[in-house]
Parts: C-alpha cells; sequence; structure tokens
C-alpha cells in the first residue's frame, strides 16, 4: 500500500516496531525503581538472634521481646493451662498445627519444645496487630468457655495460650512460633534452632 | 493598557480563551442549588491542603527516630505551627467532608449518567487518591494509631493469594513498618500522590465542561438552546455562580474555623489520642478504628469473618462505586422524577452507610459485628436492587425546560 510515493505499510511497521522497543525500554528502566522498594541490606542484617533471660518469669507471666523489629512472648504457662489445651482442640480451627506455622520441634499440643514455655511471636495472623495477652479464666468480656489465651482488639480474633487459633474469627492461622532453643536452663535464643532443624 | 496587554499574551498563549471557556462563558443551569457548593469547595480545600502541607515539610522530619518529636517541635515551638498543622489535619476531615456530600449530590440527580460517565470515573479516582493520600499521611506523625493503622491497611495486601506476602513486604521495604516505610509514604504523600490528584481534578472538570453541568432537575440544558448557541436554562458560570460560591466559602470556613480552633482534635476522632504516644512496635493500642472516614470501608472488612474475604468484600465495596453508571440504568437522572424505588433504596444505602462508619469506630463485640454484617449486606443490595428495579422504574415524566 503506498501513498504519495510512501509505502505505508513500512510506514507502519516501523511505527509499531517503535513503540514495542521504546516500551520494553521503558519497562527495563522501571526495573530499578520498582527494586528499590525492596528491603535494603540494612534492612535484611537486621534480624540478629536475641538472648533472653527467663528465670525470673513467673507462672502466668509474659515477657515480651523485640526480634526483627517485631514482639516476641515468652510464656510460662501453668499446669492448669496444659490440662485446659486439649479440650479446646474442637474449637480451633488447626488444632493439630498441620500449617507451617512453627518448627517442626513445636509442632505438637503445647506448639513449644518445653511444655511449660511457650514462645511465639506475638502478631496477629490476620492484619498485623498484636494482640492481648488475656490469662484470666472466663471473664464476662469473652465468655465462660474462656480458659486463657489472646484476644486480639483490632479485628476480634482469638487465641489460646498455645496461640492457636479459635474458629469464627478473622485470623486465618495459628499464631507464629519463631526457631528458638534452650541455651541453657536460664535462657532462651530467640532466631536460632540450635541445629535442631 | 490590560487590553493591549491581553492582546499581547492572546497571541502566545490561549489566555482569554481558556478564561471565557471555563468560567466566562461556561454555561451552568441556573438552578443550582445547596448541593452544587461542594465540588467548588473541595477544589478550596485541596489548595488549603497543599499550603499547609508545603508550609509543614519545612518543619517535619521523615525520619523514624525524630518524625514524632518533629510534630511536637511544630507543634509547640515552631512560630503558629500548632496553626498550620491544625489546618492541615482540620483539612483532611473537611476534604472527606465535601467529597463524600458532592458524591451524594451525584447519586440523587444522577449526575454519574450518560453523558457524564467520565466525570464520576475521574471524580471516583480522585476519591481513591484521597484515601491513599490520607493514609499515607496519617503515618507521618509517627504515633501508635501511625504505627497500628499502617500495619493493617498493608497487611491487607498480605491477604491476596501467593504474591501476598511478597507485596507486602515490597511495600514496607522492611520486615516491619519502619524508617523506609515511613520515608517512602512522605515522599508519597508530598509529591507523588498530589501531582496524581492535581491531574486528575484537571480531568475532572475538562470533562465535566465538554459535558455541561447537570443540575437538580436533570434536565439537559444543551437540548434548549437560542440563535447563538447559549443554552437557554443557562446562566454563566462567572459572575453567576462565581460569586454564589463565595457565600459558600464563606459559611464553609465557618465552620472549618470552629473545628480548627475549637475542637482541633475532635474528641478523638480527628486526631485519635493513641496517636500522642510515640509509635511502639511491641504493642498495638488497646483499641484501634481508623479515622472517620474509613470506618464505613473498615466496618465491611471486619464484618467478614474470613481474612482474604473480608479483604475483597471490602475492595468490592468501593469498586461496585465505579460501576455504577452501568449498574444504575433509569433513564431519568433526578431523585425528583424517579420512583419510589430508588427513593427507598437511597435511604436505607445513606442509612447502611452511616451505621457502618459508626460500626467501624466500635469496639469488635458479637452483637456490633452482627450489625455490621447486616449493613454490609444492605451496602451492596442497594447496589443489586438498583441494577435489577431501575431498568422498569416508575418514573415521572421530566419536564422540558427548567421552569425555577
Amino acid at each position: 500500500m503506498t501513498k504519495d510515493g510512501a509505502d505505508l505499510n513500512k510506514r507502519r511497521f516501523l511505527t509499531n516496531t517503535t513503540a514495542v522497543i521504546g516500551a520494553v525500554g521503558a519497562g527495563f528502566v522501571a526495573v530499578p525503581f520498582l527494586a528499590s522498594w525492596a528491603p535494603s541490606e540494612r534492612a535484611k542484617t537486621a534480624g540478629a538472634p536475641v538472648e533472653v533471660d527467663i528465670s525470673k518469669l513467673q507462672e502466668g507471666q509474659k515477657l515480651t521481646v523485640e526480634w526483627r523489629g517485631k514482639p516476641v512472648w515468652i510464656i510460662k504457662r501453668t499446669e492448669q493451662n496444659l490440662k485446659d489445651l486439649p479440650t479446646l482442640n474442637d474449637k480451633l480451627r488447626d488444632p493439630d498445627s498441620e500449617n507451617d506455622q512453627q518448627p517442626e520441634y513445636a509442632r505438637n499440643t503445647t506448639r513449644s519444645r518445653k511444655p511449660q514455655i511457650a514462645v511465639m511471636v506475638g502478631i496477629c495472623t490476620h492484619l498485623g496487630c498484636s494482640p492481648t495477652y488475656r490469662p484470666d479464666i472466663a471473664p464476662a468480656d469473652l465468655g465462660a468457655d474462656w480458659k486463657g489465651g489472646f484476644f486480639c482488639p483490632c479485628h476480634g480474633s482469638k487465641f489460646d495460650l498455645a496461640g492457636r487459633v479459635y474458629q469464627g474469627v478473622p485470623a486465618p492461622l495459628n499464631l507464629v512460633v519463631p526457631p528458638y532453643f534452650f541455651k541453657s536452663e536460664r535462657t532462651v535464643l530467640i532466631g536460632e534452632d540450635g541445629g535442631a532443624a | 493598557m490590560f487590553k493591549n496587554l491581553m492582546t499581547w499574551v492572546d497571541a502566545r498563549f490561549p489566555a482569554t480563551k481558556m478564561w471565557n471557556e471555563h468560567l466566562a462563558e461556561y454555561y451552568a443551569p441556573k438552578n443550582f442549588n445547596f448541593w452544587y457548593f461542594f465540588g467548588s469547595l473541595a477544589l478550596l480545600v485541596l489548595v488549603i491542603q497543599i499550603v499547609s502541607g508545603i508550609f509543614l515539610t519545612m518543619h517535619y522530619k521523615p525520619d523514624g527516630s525524630i518524625a514524632f518529636a518533629s510534630v511536637e517541635y511544630i507543634m509547640r515551638d515552631v512560630p503558629y505551627g500548632w496553626l498550620i498543622r491544625y489546618i492541615h489535619s482540620t483539612g483532611a476531615t473537611a476534604f472527606f467532608v465535601v467529597v463524600y456530600l458532592h458524591m451524594f449530590r451525584g447519586l440523587m440527580y444522577g449526575s454519574f449518567k450518560k453523558p457524564r460517565e467520565l466525570v464520576w470515573l475521574f471524580g471516583m479516582f480522585i476519591y481513591l487518591a484521597l484515601m491513599a493520600e490520607a493514609f499515607m499521611g496519617y503515618l507521618l506523625p509517627w504515633g501508635q494509631m501511625s504505627f497500628w493503622g499502617a500495619q493493617v491497611i498493608i497487611s491487607l495486601f498480605g491477604a491476596l493469594p501467593i504474591i501476598g506476602e511478597p507485596l507486602t513486604l515490597w511495600i514496607r521495604g522492611d520486615y516491619v513498618i519502619s524508617d523506609a516505610t515511613l520515608n517512602r509514604f512522605f515522599a508519597l504523600h508530598v509529591i507523588a500522590l498530589p501531582l496524581v490528584l492535581i491531574g486528575l481534578v484537571v480531568a475532572h472538570i475538562i470533562a465535566l465542561h465538554e459535558v455541561g453541568s447537570n443540575n437538580p432537575e436533570g434536565i439537559e440544558i444543551k437540548k434548549n438552546k437560542d440563535e447563538n448557541g447559549v443554552p437557554l436554562d443557562g446562566i454563566p458560570f462567572h459572575p453567576y455562580y462565581s460569586v454564589k460560591d463565595i457565600v459558600g466559602v464563606i459559611v464553609f470556613l465557618m465552620f472549618f474555623s470552629l473545628v480548627l480552633f475549637f475542637a482541633p482534635e475532635g474528641g478523638g476522632y480527628l486526631l485519635e489520642h493513641a496517636n500522642f504516644i510515640p509509635s511502639d512496635p511491641l504493642k498495638t493500642p488497646e483499641h484501634i478504628a481508623p479515622v472517620w472516614y474509613f470506618t464505613p470501608f473498615y466496618a465491611i472488612l471486619r464484618a467478614v469473618p474470613d481474612k482474604l474475604m473480608g479483604v475483597i468484600a471490602m475492595g468490592l465495596s468501593i469498586v461496585v462505586l465505579f460501576l455504577l453508571p452501568w449498574i444504575d440504568q433509569c433513564k431519568v437522572k433526578s431523585i425528583r422524577y424517579r420512583g419510589m424505588s430508588f427513593k427507598i433504596l437511597l435511604v436505607l444505602f445513606v442509612i447502611a452507610f452511616i451505621a457502618l462508619g459508626w460500626l467501624g469506630m466500635q469496639p469488635a463485640t458479637p452483637l456490633l459485628t452482627m450489625l455490621a454484617q447486616i449493613f454490609s449486606v444492605i451496602y451492596f443490595g442497594f447496589f443489586i436492587a438498583l441494577y435489577f428495579t431501575s431498568k422498569n422504574e416508575a418514573t415521572k415524566p421530566v419536564p422540558e425546560r427548567i421552569t425555577k
């Protein structure tokens, strides 16, 4: 197809190829800008493990420490708490911890290395608020069946004292158990497995 | 002298042409009422926000370690810093007040209908940009509510399958909300989004002036023109409506000043109490709620007891507004000539919107969650019912001319 001596097909071909090459070029130029939003090297290296002295932790008490910018809770559960945990199973979404929210060594009824000591990341799996520790048994606002646990003030999600999520709340998953191990009777190191996978 | 100057300019830049096209010879329907103040008021608030915002950036520090202190510095030490900051925070609320009333006007008089679909769509994008602008601005004081509000909203993206978690990491630029997040939100809040907003506002007005303004009667004034092509029921925007709008501006500024000088914190609804505590990544405030203009959508999010479905429902509650020109198929524009079904639906919608707004501020108790579910159903029910009833609505005959 020609008009006034110009080859229109050739002209269209050249216009289109120029546009496509230009768009590809623009796409490549966008990469460094988009990539600049990813965590910086400094942010990536800031995740050092945290050593915590738990010798003074009393039964029912909660310690909060910061690990990778997030709150990590260490709780010493009472004997009664441990007895209550299995009785809650039919009210929970994932009572047997089938989802990968914990290391293998915490895939048990108490979701912990030692039954009494619970270690978990205190960030709700719904939208990232930090739930409130409610160890009181059967308080007025949470109902007569409450055996202690965590209540998220943002959207009402509930977890038991092993961080297992209740049914019928917005949070989909159990609380995350971070990698940790007991360096001695008194101290726990959060952020490392101590060799065990 | 001035005439010669304008001739010189007009030969080089279409100043007089633009003045005439958009003001002196832009013919607006002669029957604008109270509801038509809010478009120009939104423009005024945009200017207030840009000016007060520019002056705030001269003292504010977008750095995680000193941001909170720099806001306190503005409030206590900078001469009139408190005033500039309160103008900006009150302006944010005022922006949403006028925009919600402006949108409701469009809903009531069918201003989104053919040929004004693009006016509506540009307007919806303005609303979206405004929500992003408000959200990012709220992070900057770096208080508890800033931090945890951003944590919740950014986590919303984490509900998306597969891409969700990497996406939230990319938005935050860190594994938690941190200095990196604050710094980029500052850049978006003071440069990127205002540019987008201004561009959209220009597009909104150009599209409006191309098709002409709707009016409370919903009559197209361009159908009846005199021999010069001037709509018979139209009057020039300037001086008629420019002068009328000044009255609106004065009344608006009276209300604005009342809030600004007597209740800048709005009892904790405009500036939330928890935001006077520096951000603490280890502790969520006992009760967190977004600022009032987000609460209807937040209530919808909370009403759904499933993470992904909740986020989808909240997203849909905004997306569905974009689709309004195609959902409402009634040919009659104004509520004055529409059927009873539309009037009932609109009243229900307004009740649901306000109720959801209230519920979004309350703690999530089982009773209130159930109420939120009921009102969410009404919210979406409005659009579904409108789609099915609007086609065969029992409308009244629309007059040919604007008589009043």
